[in-house]
């Protein structure tokens, strides 16, 4: 087919063009909104006379004396001490992270290659728990942590969204795995290595682009797990998301809801970067399931 | 790949997924068939000079003795689940015996907890899944008719509403209708009714809810119909331009037919996901107006000081229940193509 067919103006052309736009404009705008929002003050941002307030910054200017401010951001940071939280979550996502991954290489690699029935059932059965609704696991944790007396800690947390990551995990190493040539490991066997040895000098080398998506994904999840995280964690050892939720009903009363739009700015940006840096294998992990069945 | 590697293999992961995720299940199962002790009561004797009376009175001290030597509770079998805040099975039959109109019947039940909450959760998972698989592959034509140029800024942009943590999503979408927020406030102006809040109806929380529900399934759809388009075969395409078929035309009989098995792939997906809908009705503070099965367990857990294991329980399982029936069909479509593979 010739370019020239493809890029004739038709009215259908139009219109899905038209479609296309409109549906940028609403991906996009409650972001943009939202950050430049977050660095006016509240009368602007949460303006009922008038919207425009919000662009210009009219009662910012009457207020700080400039057309943006940081106090939100002060409030959130500094006040709220909203950096503790964001290091619980860095820790928690860390560790779930890693931990998944490595579970889940080993997991998917023998799947892949176990060729028999069972090593299907396993699969289906992981694609029967990834459907289990996170809060009722959560309400089935409960009553045994706090009995052992585990409830609150982050290890506890971690090794929660690690279970709960992997058929996930599975499914999609697997497919990955599927992907690279039996021949590689199996010559290595040939040539006398152990099977685990075929893993870790071969297969590892070449595994990184697949571990590397199935990452992002694990990152996705235990960025932005609110049911576990809100109920297994003490307050100390509160998460980002929870302590947004948090921050809802406090500032709400103290007139502070700029602290929580800072808070939810900074706890979207970092998402931002991601989608920015791995676009890529964001992509082709969404579609592995789907169009390779 | 001997049994025995295999077993070593997949150890951690298995071991990982059966106490975190196989054992909480039957421990729901567990919780919800028991109950917390009840208060203990003495009975005791007071003496005056006028009589003696029988006073009860609460033993605190050893109803804390009991309860946290049995956390658990006492056993009560299916109790849980029939009464009230659960299936109600008494008041659903009273409604049905008493009320003269099929429309009496509803509202009656409809008042009750876990159904109003599944008329919701149901509600939103009938308009979200279709909704989102028919703009999804709008969006994923338009895109893809796009100049080469334009189409990664656009897949970037349009992965954002999903690529965005739920309760965050949902946090900044409530602002912006809020009634002081740029769409709260511009609804009002355009309707020129001051009192008017997405807030204060049901009508419109759910509207609201389930528009937030498409802005953020949208993208998955988008993403897996476009990947789709890329694999269209050039050929048919165009024998069918030789043979005179007009763009639709060539839309209606040849792409979305390729695309055919993707759709029923997200239909079986997007209800499962649907079904759980849980964060934007913290999100949004809807839960006066519309609540959902993952709500309602949320919510005993939450109850301040103990929480209701019982009846978290009991929602958890009906809810197990319902994700089971829904699943059906994914596991018959995988099993399906593992059987073809293998064949």
């Amino acid at each position: 087919m010739t370019t020239k067919a493809k890029l004739r103006i038709t009215p259908l052309f139009v219109i899905s063009s038209m479609l296309v736009a409109l549906w940028l404009f609403l991906a996009s705008f409650p972001f943009l909104w939202t950050l430049w929002g977050s660095f006016k003050v509240q009368a602007d941002f949460f303006s009922m006379a008038d919207w425009r307030n919000a662009l210009g910054g009219v009662h910012t200017k009457a207020q700080t004396g400039s057309a943006f401010t940081g106090a939100g951001y002060y409030g959130a940071w500094v006040q709220e001490e909203f950096w503790k939280p964001v290091t619980n979550s860095s820790i928690v996502i860390f560790f779930t992270v890693i931990i998944s991954l490595t579970l889940g290489t080993l997991g998917g690699y023998a799947l892949a290659r176990s060729g028999r029935r069972y090593a299907f059932w396993i699969l289906m059965a992981a694609l029967v728990f990834r459907a289990m609704p996170h809060i009722t696991l959560v309400s089935g944790y409960l009553l045994p942590f706090f009995e052992w007396n585990i409830w609150g800690l982050m290890p506890t947390t971690i090794i929660v969204l690690v279970a709960i990551n992997q058929p996930f995990t599975l499914w999609m190493l697997h497919s990955f795995f599927l992907n690279i040539p039996k021949d590689m490991d199996e010559s290595a066997m040939v040539d006398g290595c152990t099977r685990f040895q075929a893993f870790w000098h071969v297969i590892i080398p070449v595994m990184w682009p697949g571990v590397i998506t199935t990452g992002l994904f694990s990152f996705l999840l235990a960025y932005n797990d609110f049911a576990v995280t809100s109920m297994l964690l003490s307050q100390e050892n509160e998460t980002m998301i929870p302590a947004i939720a948090g921050f809802l009903g406090t500032v709400q009363v103290e007139g502070n809801v700029m602290f929580a739009v800072a808070a939810v700015v900074s706890a979207t940006v970092p998402l931002l970067f991601l989608v920015m840096f791995f676009q890529r294998q964001i992509v082709s992990g969404l579609t592995t399931g789907a169009v390779k069945g | 790949m001997p049994n025995r590697t295999f077993f070593w293999f997949i150890l951690p992961a298995m071991t990982a997924m059966i106490l975190l995720i196989a054992l909480p299940i039957v421990s729901v199962l567990i919780q919800s068939v028991h109950i917390q002790h009840e208060q203990v009561l003495v009975l005791s004797e007071s003496c005056d000079p006028f009589g003696c009376t029988k006073v009860t009175s609460i033993d605190t001290e050893a109803t804390a003795k009991l309860r946290a030597e049995k956390p658990l509770g006492r056993f009560i079998g299916l109790d849980t689940y029939t009464d009230r805040a659960h299936l109600a099975i008494d008041e659903v039959s009273k409604a049905w015996t008493s009320s003269d109109s099929m429309g009496a019947f509803f509202n009656r039940v409809l008042n009750l907890p876990l159904y109003k909450a599944l008329a919701f959760t149901i509600t939103y998972t009938v308009f979200v899944t279709p909704l989102v698989i028919l703009f999804g592959l709008a969006v994923a034509v338009g895109v893809n008719n796009l100049p080469k140029i334009v189409k990664g800024p656009t897949v970037f942009i349009s992965l954002l509403p999903m690529i965005i943590t739920p309760l965050v999503g949902s946090i900044i979408l409530f602002w912006m209708v809020d009634g002081d927020g740029i769409i709260g406030a511009m609804l009002q102006r355009i309707f020129e009714d001051n009192s008017l809040s997405l807030k204060a109806s049901p009508k419109l929380t759910w509207i609201m809810l389930i528009v937030y529900g498409v802005w953020h399934h949208l993208p998955f759809s988008f993403i897996v119909f476009y990947a789709g388009l890329q694999t269209v075969s050039e050929d048919t395409m165009e024998a069918a331009m030789i043979d005179g078929a007009s763009r639709w035309q060539r839309m209606i009989n040849v792409v979305v037919p390729h695309l055919m098995p993707l759709v029923i792939f997200l239909l079986l997906i997007q209800l499962m996901d649907n079904f759980r809908v849980f964060e934007p009705i913290i999100g949004f503070s809807a839960e006066a107006h519309a609540t959902s099965l993952s709500w309602i367990i949320y919510n005993a857990l939450r109850e301040s000081g103990s929480p209701l294991f019982s009846s978290a329980g009991a929602t958890s399982m009906i809810t197990i229940i319902g994700v089971v029936i829904l699943l059906v069909p994914l596991l018959v479509h995988t099993y399906r193509g593992y059987s073809q593979k293998a064949n």
